[in-house]
């Protein structure tokens, strides 16, 4: 590696503009007018949400468009060279060996029939600047570099052989193959589990560290690109709206946007919200719990061969909500499907206000099935793309109470009313919504029941922060006002925290740890939750390095 | 080892598939009809004379031991004889067999390759001029009924121009150029009546392959566009290629019993079109145990193909 | 996760009929325009025919197109035309009862399969995969061998050839709809299974399963006409386009048009349901992308 000046720019973007082109070949503009450069060694990042064009941009750099857009203003000057304006053979020439890409998910972007070696060697095998044997060494030196393990032979795998982490991370050697001048990373952390989104972010740090690569790094989570960012750039809509050090944006946000970004980030309460007082019947005693799960043993396949959930049990009462944490494969899901029947006990009893209830939903009565709804995860598919909001919500009216037409009509616009949305949503299809909204109308069909607990399962994640922070605000506005409880499922434990009373944290199908927030949150915590905890950035520049000294030093 | 465990347990599969087969086309051909007796001799039979073919026939024998006598028969050989002409099956069949199979082998030589490549072509670039043209003529193709293709074809070539004869007599001792030139109209429809829907098949195959991500990473990283096509895309498309031309198998076996007829070229299809005509129940069977069987060994490769091509089972975890 | 796709057409009608309507182009018309005159063909042939479909009215064979009859005559010294009215209504209508007992069975036991899964799922689609290890025109013969070729064995025996494809068509239709977040919805409500099937599955299957009916119903006129083309389909004194096909392919050796009128009746009937086929798909494709 030859030390490259620092004051260099490597990358120089001007007036950049990308639009889709519909068939009739009318612009509609993605991305306007964009301005940035990157010094060498230093690292820029691109914030927004979805639909803010970051991902957009950053092909832009390499002279692509996805199919259905054009590159229709602008240039991209890589050191002296403008990116568009090179014929396809010689962008080409450059994507691999200047400007290398990093894909957000690794585990589709491999080619499944290829060697991993095969495709982390390619480019530097066919544009002539290895042998076969030097890039073979070469990858194994990478391999290494980002802790990934038995180096020497990893690249003799396929990629469905190794993890999704291992993945991203034999990404990241396949991208620093050439030594290119640019990286670019488009939230390469986002498809990973939670705590191995740590480890893949502190290798990516100390490989941009140790070349002295210039990147841009893709991310919707302010929070994570402060680990690894010197400069931001803020985007909504297709256009900037802030550009600055890292440090800046997080201490002095100067735009409306940018303060929202930060406040809805996921990142830790400074403080536990305060304890709700226990909850007392009628006679002064406390209450008793609205649903009780009891040792519940239960699987998939043929009589529970693959067992999900071992022995779980937990409680949640009446207007509270009890937050259930895990990462994928913790059994989260399943405990939400064993609660609404669809999905049955091995062994094990889940009972409601004290009544056992059946496992077999068919068996279970209307009052029961009205008790417990359930709000899915992605909006998108959880609403009949045919039906009407009218449709949608006025089913469960019908299936419910029986009202007639009149009544229903009148009780849809109240719901709708209640999620705060307008009344002539009624006549909407689902996809004439956004996502924040269809995730509205989702709780609003649970509400139509009037249900005793509402089962959310992740129901925020899939939405951007902002529209997830105001979706949360409405949770806890209903509960106060309705006094409906909520068993809260996410695999983010600083949304937990906001939302519960109290805190299952389940890894494997087992609970792990449980107890009222203030406990499970009192140290000492449960190994595993410990590591939870330290794998929620905090909105610092320093949180990463300084977690290295702690839990992640051993990996 | 996984890979081995499925082929074989792929290989035992083809065979229950072949004998349920030889089970249903005997419960077709002999079990539905009533009486084979009377098929035989007609409405105006005696019924001493019913009688008497029954117990030849040994139809009154139930009926599990009828298909087992029959089906040991032809392993061992032994095809039976033609009602009609009663004839011995095995050599009507001989030089009916080499004619079928030189037309479909002749026929699959030219489009298989074709197809594969008409449809990277129009697969490469979806939308452009040639995929537009070849999506239009395969559409249209797929439309026509073969005996349309063919009809224009012969008064075009044998009766306006007299370039090739109208009807493939093939007979032994005729030299390789009176046959080639024989075979010209026959092969080129049945290409015609297989083509459209491979190539169709073929380019939505391709297209899954290049719309996925790894393709978008592989010219991110450089790759020049022969290199994307062949190392990247065309290994993961061998599987559903496969599975293409299989599936298109069935389109070429009833190809080529309509092309043996109008063309009058002595064939198995031509063979069993008559003697689905006459009844003769014994030609048909067997006809349809050949066809049958060779269409299971074929899905039955294009299976192992895929299974090959797929590093998921060739290395487990 | 998620990534930007561009969405190129924010307004979105929403009605799919009007939106369809909208994309209505040339060739659409066109093939609608067609298909009616088939139709009142088909409905009307009686009375649009000039003579019967059976009357000799020369004893030329093959004779030229004069004033009593527009396409000349067959080899019988029969009207042409007349008979090419009169054919394609049996051709038309036994390929259209194909495809509609076909679509009904495989259609009902696909879905019936995707939803109930387990057991019944395997019984379906195991015979079904043992109906299809044959070529369809395999078990057309054999079946036609034995019961001989009357036009309802005709009717139900590629019926149910073509109901197999249909079923599996159905079957990964509901698969993929049936694990969709909504019919779960309607699960944990406590819907019944015929709600569930006719209210949240039908709809979102309707735009396939119409396509795919198109493509079944131009099968079923190959098919019907190849086997009446081999004298195995619909019976001679009857006017069908395969067998007018058959009969006067003699014709050829005269430099007639007369074998090829009928075979271009049919091509033009499937050619024009095909491209509506390709054109709805590919409108209803770019009209839906969040739902296909």
């Amino acid at each position: 590696m030859t030390e490259r000046d620092a004051n260099e720019t490597v990358l120089q973007v001007n007036g950049l503009c990308v639009s889709a082109q519909n068939r009739k070949r009318q612009l509609t503009p993605i991305v306007t007018d964009i301005n940035f450069s990157i010094a060498a060694g230093k690292v820029t990042a691109l914030i927004g949400e979805s639909g803010s064009g970051k991902t957009t941009i950053s092909l832009a750099c390499l002279g692509f468009a996805r199919a259905g857009c054009v590159i229709n203003a602008g240039e991209v000057k890589l050191g002296s060279v403008d990116v568009l304006t090179l014929s396809n053979a010689q962008r080409r020439a450059i994507r691999g060996k200047d400007i290398a890409y990093i894909a957000q998910s690794a585990a589709a972007a491999f080619n499944s029939a290829l060697t991993l070696n095969r495709q982390v060697t390619e480019t530097a095998v066919i544009n002539g600047i290895l042998t076969q044997t030097q890039a073979n060494e070469k990858a194994i030196s990478l391999y290494r570099e980002l802790d990934l393990p038995e180096p020497e032979t990893i690249g003799d795998r396929y990629p469905h052989q190794v993890s999704g982490g291992q993945l991203q991370r034999l990404m990241a050697a396949l991208a620093m193959m050439c030594d290119p001048r640019l990286l670019i990373l488009d939230e390469p952390t986002t498809a990973l589990d939670v705590t191995t989104q740590i480890e893949v972010l502190l290798s990516f740090k100390k490989l941009i560290r140790n070349k002295n690569t210039s990147a841009i790094y893709v991310s919707h989570d302010l929070a994570v690109v402060a680990q690894i960012a010197d400069e931001v750039l803020v985007l909504k809509e297709g256009r900037e709206v802030e550009f600055g050090s890292i440090d800046n944006i997080i201490s002095n946000p100067q735009h409306e946007y940018t303060k929202e970004l930060i406040n809805a980030a996921h990142v830790m309460p400074e403080q536990l919200p305060e304890s709700r007082s226990p909850l007392v019947d009628g006679d002064g005693l406390d209450a008793l719990p609205l649903l009780i799960v009891k040792t519940v043993t239960a699987g998939y396949g043929r009589s529970h061969k693959y067992l999900a959930l071992h022995d779980v049990s937990l409680e949640a009462y009446a207007s509270r909500t009890i937050g259930v944490i895990g990462e994928s494969g913790s059994g989260k899901t399943t405990l939400g499907r064993v609660i609404s029947g669809l999905m049955q006990v091995k062994t094990g009893s889940v009972a409601l206000s004290g009544q056992p209830l059946d496992d077999a939903i068919n068996l279970r009565d209307r009052e029961q099935l009205r008790s417990i709804q359930f709000a899915f995860q992605m909006a998108d598919v959880a609403l009949n793309p045919r039906h009407r909001i009218a449709k949608i919500l006025g089913r469960p009216l019908a299936f419910y109470f029986d009202l007639p037409q009149q009544a229903i009509d009148k009780r849809v616009a109240e719901l709708l009313d209640l999620v705060e949305l307008p009344a002539e949503y009624a006549q909407r299809l689902p996809r004439e919504l956004s996502g924040g909204e269809k995730q509205r109308v989702n709780l609003a069909r649970a509400l139509a029941a009037e249900p005793k607990l509402i089962i959310c399962d992740e129901i925020t994640s899939a939405l951007d922060t902002v529209v997830a922070k105001s979706i949360l605000a409405l949770l806890r506005d209903l509960q106060n006002r309705l006094g409906v409880s909520y068993l809260f499922i996410s695999h983010d434990i600083s949304t937990i925290i906001k939302m519960a009373d109290t805190i299952a944290v389940m890894r494997k199908g087992r609970v792990v740890e449980y107890g009222t927030t203030p406990e499970v949150m009192t140290p000492p915590h449960h190994e595993y939750t410990q590591l939870l905890l330290n794998s929620v950035p905090a909105m610092r520049t320093d949180w990463l390095d300084n977690l290295q000294d702690n839990t992640f030093s051993n990996q | 080892m996984t890979l081995l465990r499925l082929i074989v347990q792929r290989l035992l599969l083809g065979v229950a598939i072949l004998f349920v087969v030889s089970a249903l086309i005997f419960i077709g051909t002999e079990i539905l009809p009533g009486d084979v007796a009377q098929a035989i001799l007609g409405q105006g039979a005696t019924p001493e004379l019913l009688e008497n073919v029954r117990i030849r026939l040994g139809l009154h024998d139930p009926a599990p031991v009828r298909y087992f006598r029959w089906l040991g028969n032809l392993l061992s050989g032994n095809l039976g004889t033609s009602m009609v002409s009663g004839a011995d099956i095995g050599q009507l069949l001989g030089e009916r067999i080499s004619n079928t199979v030189m037309l479909a082998s002749a026929t699959a030589l030219i489009a298989v390759p074709l197809a594969i490549l008409l449809g990277l072509l129009s697969a490469i670039k979806p939308n452009s001029m040639t995929d537009r043209a070849i999506s239009a003529v395969s559409l249209s193709l797929i439309s026509l009924p073969d005996f349309l293709i063919a009809i224009v074809l012969v008064m075009v070539f044998a009766v306006k121009l007299g370039w090739l004869p109208a009807i493939a007599n093939l007979r032994p001792g005729q030299d390789f150029f009176t046959v080639a030139r024989m075979l010209v109209l026959p092969v080129t429809v049945l290409v015609f009546t297989v083509l459209a829907h491979m190539v169709r098949m073929t380019r939505t195959a391709v297209i899954n392959v290049l719309s996925s991500p790894a393709t978008e990473m592989a010219i991110l990283k450089g790759v020049p566009r022969w290199r994307l096509l062949l190392v990247h895309a065309l290994p993961n498309a061998l599987a559903p290629i496969a599975n293409v031309v299989a599936l298109n198998l069935a389109y070429l076996i009833s190809g080529i019993v309509v092309v043996e007829t109008l063309f009058n070229i002595s064939g198995l299809g031509r063979l069993m079109v008559e003697s689905v005509t006459t009844r003769d129940i014994p030609v048909v069977q067997v006809c349809a145990i050949i066809f049958c069987a060779v269409y299971v060994l074929l899905n039955l490769l294009a299976d192992i193909v895929a299974i090959v091509s797929n590093p998921r089972l060739r290395y487990p975890k | 996760m998620k990534t930007a796709v561009p969405k190129v057409d924010n307004a979105l009608p929403a009605s799919g009929f009007k939106y369809l309507l909208s994309q209505l182009t040339l060739t659409p018309i066109l093939c609608l325009l067609v298909l009616t005159g088939v139709l009142i063909v088909v409905l009307f042939a009686p009375l649009l025919a000039p003579h019967p479909e059976a009357a000799i009215l020369t004893d030329e064979s093959f004779s030229l197109p004069d004033d009593t009859m527009l396409l000349g005559s067959d080899f019988l010294g029969r009207d042409v035309l007349s008979r090419l009215l009169f054919g394609a209504r049996v051709t038309l209508s036994v390929a259209f009862a194909i495809a509609i007992v076909a679509f009904i069975l495989g259609c009902s036991l696909g879905f019936f399969a995707a939803v109930k899964r387990g057991w019944v799922d395997s019984v379906l689609s195991r015979s079904v995969d043992a109906l299809i290890s044959f070529p369809a025109i395999m078990v057309a013969l054999i079946v036609i061998s034995s019961l001989g070729s009357s036009i309802t064995v005709l009717i139900v025996t590629i019926a149910l050839i073509d109901a197999t494809r249909v079923y599996r068509v159905a079957r990964a239709l509901g698969m993929d709809i049936v694990v969709q977040d909504y019919i779960e919805a309607a699960r944990v409500r406590g819907e019944k299974m015929g709600w569930i099937i006719w209210h949240e599955m039908l709809p979102n299957a309707l735009a396939p399963l119409a396509a795919e009916f198109g493509i079944r119903f131009t099968y079923a006129i190959l098919f019907i006409s190849a086997l009446s083309f081999l004298g195995l389909g619909v019976q001679a004194p009857q006017a069908d386009l395969g067998v007018m096909v058959k009969e006067n392919m003699q014709g050829l050796l005269y430099e007639t048009y007369t074998p090829l009128y009928p075979a271009v009746c049919i091509a033009i009937v499937t050619l024009s349901v095909n491209l509506l086929v390709d054109w709805f798909l590919k409108t209803t494709d770019a009209a839906l992308p969040d739902e296909l």
